[in-house]
């Protein structure tokens, strides 16, 4: 299979951080906000070279949502960011009225996504936010899978004139994908195979290629999509891929409701229906540990993806 | 520039408008859209530097109003079409299937003078707030008006607005409440016990100005006085007292009015207490 290098750990997070600080180079108008998260999400640099750009919200996300609709309107790009529970379910009316509904080109940026936030457990984890988001009319959904990726989304939200919700995480994990320009709405086919698709997002993509890997010397040839943007979804390519393998993997750090598994679900059942399996949280709530040590208990990673993987391909 | 008769001539047709338009529609808000109408004809008529011909959604160049409180749409799409922003014979389509005059204010439809959608209660201060910090990075000297319901300050969001205005000093802002004193399911004392909001909101570091929000030429000297405070380093809250359901005798002063549509008899009545001054639509 096509290999791909680790060229260090790093956290998404920290990628968001870099992808601001050039969007706000290129383009005058990018400003952000902050509900009293600045370090948490990687935005001091853009804070230190852009101070008048750079608007502290304090503890106050619904106000902090509010307020960067009405930057939007008059011109400015502002990207407004906390953790992924506190701009997604606590200000989800918000979001709905002022930022989607309203059509204002606000970015949410979402940091610390999933069960992988660790140790500060369930109420700061979130396993809903996917749902949440991608049921908006409008929203963009887009949750990219290491450092550098996740700088280039950056860069592309900032360029996209309309509402975005961008995801991304806390722990540091490998950075792996070529630096190019990330095209909203494409899937990325990081690994052409012929036995069955796996398709995943975020954290779950490098775990995707781990576990193709580990089930190559099975004899297994595994096709590998990251899905970057979770909304627009790449149809074309998933459906191709489909047909092609005939059984389907899908791959999340987010529960099982409403989130990417159902949205593949749905995309074949209606078009070109394969057995599918689904890696990602049983309608549960997370809790304290550290981010290896959840996800191996929620069954969320390599391990878990290989082991879907034998399963559904004993149903096709 | 309007003199204070032409403001009354323009609130009484203004008042004729909301009763016609919830009745064509058989639905509506009329209280708080009679309580608003006095004020909001003199800031549209009279205070804010505006232009519905060069009006875009960007508002640069121009003062801006955001209405926070969405219900008040009768009010709020009368005053546009009466300042020009749309037709007038567009009122009667309010709430109708297709209409741009949506139940609450949407920019999904494209109306002239519309920012931003409302009717969640509580977040229309937060977007002037963001707007009026749009228009010191643009240097666009232009002030941002926002009206809020006093019930609607009941929402959490309303507070967090205030300390963050005041923290960044946004005083290009000036803030309108329509202290009619009612809501939904009672007098806000009742459901909520709003207390003495004028207290409230100086304690959140703004400057604010009472005044009566019917009498015409106190109105125009409170949105005087908030104009001398602009640039001066804080936000500004004029506190209209106003009588929800004003300028119709059965209406007026009650809770029962916020969201009730009158009947053929009783529009009859209401309209013979209204002047038409501008011609119905």
């Amino acid at each position: 299979m096509k290999k791909y290098t680790d060229r260090g750990k790093k956290d998404t997070r920290s990628g968001f951080g870099e992808g601001l600080l050039q969007a706000g180079k290129a383009d005058p108008k990018v400003v952000a906000l902050t509900a009293d998260l600045k370090g948490s999400l990687k935005m001091d640099a853009f804070a230190a070279e852009f101070p008048d750009r750079y608007y502290e919200c304090g503890i106050a996300e619904a106000n902090m949502i509010g307020t960067a609709s009405g930057m939007a309107l008059t011109g400015l790009v502002p990207f407004a960011g906390s953790f992924a529970e506190f701009v997604t379910g606590r200000v989800y009316d918000q979001i709905r009225m002022e930022v989607c509904y309203g059509k204002t080109n606000v970015k949410i940026a979402s940091s610390h996504a999933g069960i992988t936030l660790g140790e500060d457990g369930a109420t700061h984890q979130t396993m809903e936010d996917i749902a949440l988001m991608r049921v908006l009319p409008d929203m963009v959904v887009i949750n990219p899978c290491d450092w550098t990726q996740t700088k280039n989304a950056t860069i592309a939200a900032a360029k996209y004139n309309g509402p975005v919700y961008l995801r991304f995480g806390r722990p540091k994990v490998a950075d792996f994908m070529p630096d190019e320009p990330f095209e909203i709405g494409k899937a990325y086919v990081l690994n052409e195979g012929k036995d069955v698709t796996i398709i995943a997002t975020g954290h779950m993509v490098w775990e995707a290629l781990k576990a193709a890997e580990t089930l190559e010397t099975e004899g297994i040839c595994a096709e590998v999509i990251d899905i970057a943007t979770i909304k627009p979804l790449d149809k074309a390519t998933v459906i191709a891929s489909a047909i092609k393998t005939g059984a389907i993997v899908v791959a999340e750090e987010h529960n099982m409701a409403g989130g990417l598994g159902e949205l593949i679900a749905g995309v074949l059942a209606s078009t070109s229906p394969k057995p599918i399996e689904f890696v990602n949280g049983k309608d549960t709530f997370g809790q304290s540990g550290t981010p290896s040590e959840l996800l191996a208990a929620y069954g969320i990673d390599a391990n878990g993806i290989a082991d879907a993987v034998r399963r559904v391909i004993e149903r096709k | 520039m309007q003199s204070t008769e032409d403001l009354k001539k323009i609130a009484s047709q203004v008042r004729r408008d909301i009763i016609r338009m919830v009745a064509l529609a058989k639905s509506g808000h009329p209280g708080g859209s009679m309580s608003s109408t006095d004020f909001m004809t003199a800031l549209y008529f009279r205070v804010m530097d505006q232009d519905p011909s060069t009006w875009t959604r960007k508002g640069s160049g121009q003062d801006a109003f955001i209405l926070s409180a969405g219900h008040l749409t009768p009010m709020y799409y009368s005053i546009l079409s009466r300042a020009g922003y749309f037709p007038t014979s567009e009122l009667a389509s309010f709430r109708k299937f297709g209409t741009r005059l949506q139940g609450h204010p949407s920019v999904r439809k494209g109306l002239p003078g519309v920012f931003q959608a409302a009717g969640s209660l509580g977040q229309g201060l937060s977007v002037a707030v963001g707007m009026a910090l749009g228009k010191k990075a643009a240097k666009d000297n232009h002030s941002v008006y926002v009206l809020c319901g006093d019930g609607e300050t009941e929402e959490g969001q309303i507070w967090e607005a205030a300390l963050f205005a005041a923290h960044h000093k946004v005083d290009n802002l000036v803030a309108m409440t329509d202290v009619n004193g009612q809501q939904i399911d009672g007098t806000t004392e009742s459901v909520a016990g709003l207390g003495d909001l004028e207290a409230k909101w100086q304690a959140f570091g703004w400057e604010t100005i009472s005044a009566d929000g019917h009498d015409m030429d106190k109105i125009l000297e409170a949105f005087a006085k908030a104009g001398d405070l602009k640039g001066k380093g804080k936000p500004v809250m004029i506190l209209f007292k106003t009588e929800m359901g004003h300028g119709v005798d059965f209406m007026a002063g009650t809770h029962k009015w916020h969201g009730s549509v009158p009947n053929d008899e009783q529009c009859g009545v209401a309209l013979g207490q209204l002047q038409e001054t501008l011609g119905d639509f």
